[in-house]
């Protein structure tokens, strides 16, 4: 147990999405596609890297070629588990494939402000106010940045928000926002500043990086450099497809997966061959774009299926896993969001994802609902409990109570129940009231979880950050600002 | 003495143990104290205590029933002496309570007697699957303020109505409050029933004002 965070661990469900041999056909396919199809690799650095190590490359067009015995060698020396570390040494998350942990969403560009309820620009103050509800929040274990600040120069944006998140909570930070080497390096200072050394950080790394693929088959150059810088000082670092049935992928979920399996395999591997040992996570949303228009989704059961089958691949390759669930296309929280965040989080969740994202966005990770996510903290712990299954002995067979009550009567006086009545799962924000109750206030779940998050900003106050290293950090972002 | 005692009285309900209630309210006996006191002064803050826990969600409903039982014990030891000595406890109002003819379904039921007794009233619970003419014998018998009555299937629900007819027909003066899964609103509206509640806590409420309090 991690002081105020709440993990999936030990879970009695399991499910069975794809066979051994399944994997093992999605396994030799994403080989096939990177030997003989190839892989995009722009950076001048990830070119060199791979040439050194024997790969076939085109420095002209960028695509990369690999056997799959560089690839497979490449990948035994990735850590199979390692920790998150966190500004309180009592938030280290476990990456052991055995906890689930839910973070919040991220990079979105609009909120529902929190008083008046209107949909606004995202600017700082808000990644800084989201962090300190996750850090009250036991549901959520890490931070994603999750709105972009809008307000600050795009080229240190991402520097200033993993700032304020730090400043607001002591849980773990893993920035999506970090696309280039420059800005890798001086977000790596700024780790460091505040894990205390060198050293310090790369045992208790208070800080991961997070990639997005260029699906298919591509990856981003600045995205490239700043995960090698990552990795060179042992801060981990995922890649993550979002490649889509239709568009991006092939219609077909298998395809999809091997697609987008060869992005992360290939890049994995690349960071294997550059910082052997590096830890390194696979990152997947995999979605389908609707067929009607193209657009991406957010949720629908496509997703539910990739959000279980990447686990069976990152277990594969024996990685930690980070996987989109949550995140619903629906324009505000109702049944659709309901629906999708339920499901993709219970696939997600039944495979055992190390890493869950993320809690609190409407529109297909656009705009933030701090009821939202109240609300997905809900789910979550909905999860939480069913996946525990039902325990069959003695005790829970309850065979005294049962006679002592017999035929007829109820069991509410029973000793029995009075210990096992906590067992009980307790909703925040179902509504389990009266009919005339709500007839007469007319609110529900959505105005129940705003209350808690307003609750929560304007009474949290997170466990202070040093001065010292904010004004660091602070000369770090200066320092490219002028 | 008596003030450890109390203490005791309440911490029984907390509990919601009734053999314990049971014990102190003879040992209240046993001492010479005066059984309303003991009522008033020992067993009732307890009571207080849980309902206002349970009002605010930090007492669930077993820990409020079992508390409702060890007060039933508590008073079934102390009222033949008050009865006795001639002192009777207050009583918010006299309640005959049952599930109509027809429908065996006890458990709603029995939960609204438990929080009425417990909450003051006088309650007497004919059990289950009454016939009207059993009922308005027993309300006449004890001269009850209000009748309850339960049904959980449409086709048993037309019995409260049939309980209410009677009731008009004898002109007689006592209420009667309905509930159960398929009571409504627009039903109690139909049937002229005096008052209605979807839970046992809200029955409280109506029985109370019901008798003006």
């Amino acid at each position: 147990m991690t002081k105020n965070i709440k993990s999936i661990t030990n879970p009695k469900l399991k499910l069975e999405i794809l066979t051994p041999q399944e994997v093992q056909k999605i396994h030799h396919a994403t080989l096939h596609i990177i030997e003989n199809v190839g892989v995009r690799f722009p950076s001048r650095r990830a070119l060199e890297i791979w040439e050194a190590n024997g790969a076939t490359v085109d420095h002209e067009s960028m695509i990369v070629k690999v056997k799959p015995q560089i690839i497979e060698e490449a990948m035994k020396n990735a850590p199979p588990a390692y920790e998150l570390g966190a500004r309180d040494p009592q938030q280290h998350l476990n990456m052991d494939g055995n906890h689930v942990f839910l973070g919040t969403d991220g990079c979105g560009v609009e909120i529902m402000d929190i008083e008046t309820g209107q949909r606004r620009s995202s600017v700082l103050k808000d990644a800084g106010d989201i962090a300190r509800i996750a850090d009250a929040t036991e549901e959520i274990a890490f931070h994603w940045v999750a709105l972009s600040a809008q307000d600050k120069p795009a080229e240190t944006r991402g520097l200033h928000e993993i700032k304020t998140v730090w400043e607001n909570s002591t849980k773990h930070v893993q920035t999506e926002s970090i696309y280039n080497e420059t800005e890798a390096r001086a977000a790596m200072e700024m780790a460091i500043a505040v894990a205390g050394s060198k050293e310090e950080l790369r045992k208790n790394p208070v800080l991961s990086l997070m990639q997005c693929t260029a699906p298919p088959l591509g990856h981003d150059g600045g995205s490239l450099d700043a995960a090698l810088v990552a990795a060179e000082y042992g801060v981990p670092t995922g890649f993550m497809t979002m490649s889509s049935c239709l568009t991006t992928g092939p219609a077909t979920i298998a395809g999809t997966l091997a697609v987008g399996n060869a992005e992360v395999l290939a890049v994995s591997a690349l960071l294997q061959l550059a910082y052997p040992g590096a830890p390194i996570f696979y990152a997947a949303a995999q979605t389908a774009s609707d067929p009607r228009t193209g657009v991406y989704t957010g949720g629908g059961p496509e997703d539910f299926l990739f959000g279980a089958a990447t686990n069976v691949l990152a277990d594969f390759y024996n990685i930690p896993l980070s996987m989109g669930s949550f995140a619903t296309g629906a324009k505000e929280p109702n049944w659709q969001a309901g629906l999708e965040n339920s499901m993709s989080t219970f696939m997600a969740t039944i495979a055992m994802s190390d890493m869950l994202l993320g809690a609190g966005f409407l529109h297909g990770s656009r705009i933030w609902s701090y009821a939202q996510m109240q609300m997905d903290c809900e789910i979550y712990s909905i999860m939480h409990k069913t996946l525990q299954g039902i325990v069959v002995d003695d005790e829970t067979l309850a065979l005294e109570a049962i006679a002592k009550v017999g035929p007829g009567g109820n069991f509410l006086t029973q000793k029995h129940t009075r210990k096992h009545m906590y067992d009980l799962f307790l909703p925040k924000y179902m509504d389990r009231r009266p009919y005339n109750v709500w007839e007469e206030k007319q609110d529900n779940a959505d105005d129940w979880a705003l209350e808690r998050a307003r609750e929560i900003l304007s009474t949290h106050q997170p466990d202070t950050l040093d001065l010292k290293i904010s004004a660091e950090m602070a000369k770090v972002i200066s320092s490219l600002e002028h | 003495m008596s003030q450890e005692l109390f203490k005791e009285m309440a911490q029984s309900i907390l509990d919601g143990d009734d053999e314990v209630s049971a014990e102190l309210a003879q040992k209240a006996l046993d001492g010479g104290i005066d059984p309303l006191a003991a009522i008033t002064d020992g067993f009732m803050p307890g009571v207080n205590e849980v309902g206002d826990n349970f009002a605010c969600g930090d007492a669930f409903l077993p820990e409020l029933v079992m508390a409702g039982e060890a007060m039933k014990a508590a008073i079934a030891v102390l009222e033949p002496a008050m009865m006795a000595s001639g002192v009777s406890r207050q009583v918010l109002g006299k309640v005959v309570l049952a599930t109509v003819e027809g429908d065996i379904h006890e458990i709603g039921k029995t939960l609204v007697g438990t929080m009425l007794t417990s909450s003051g009233f006088k309650v007497y619970d004919m059990g289950v699957d009454v016939p009207t003419a059993d009922l308005i014998a027993k309300a006449e018998e004890v001269g009850a303020d209000i009748i309850g009555l339960s049904a959980l299937l449409t086709t048993t629900m037309i019995k409260q109505k049939e309980v209410i007819d009677e009731v008009a027909k004898r002109g007689l003066k006592v209420m009667v409050m309905v509930g159960g899964a398929p009571v409504t609103k627009e039903w109690v509206q139909r049937i002229e029933a005096d008052g209605y509640s979807e839970d046992a806590i809200g029955a409280v409420s109506v029985a109370k004002e019901l008798m003006g309090l």
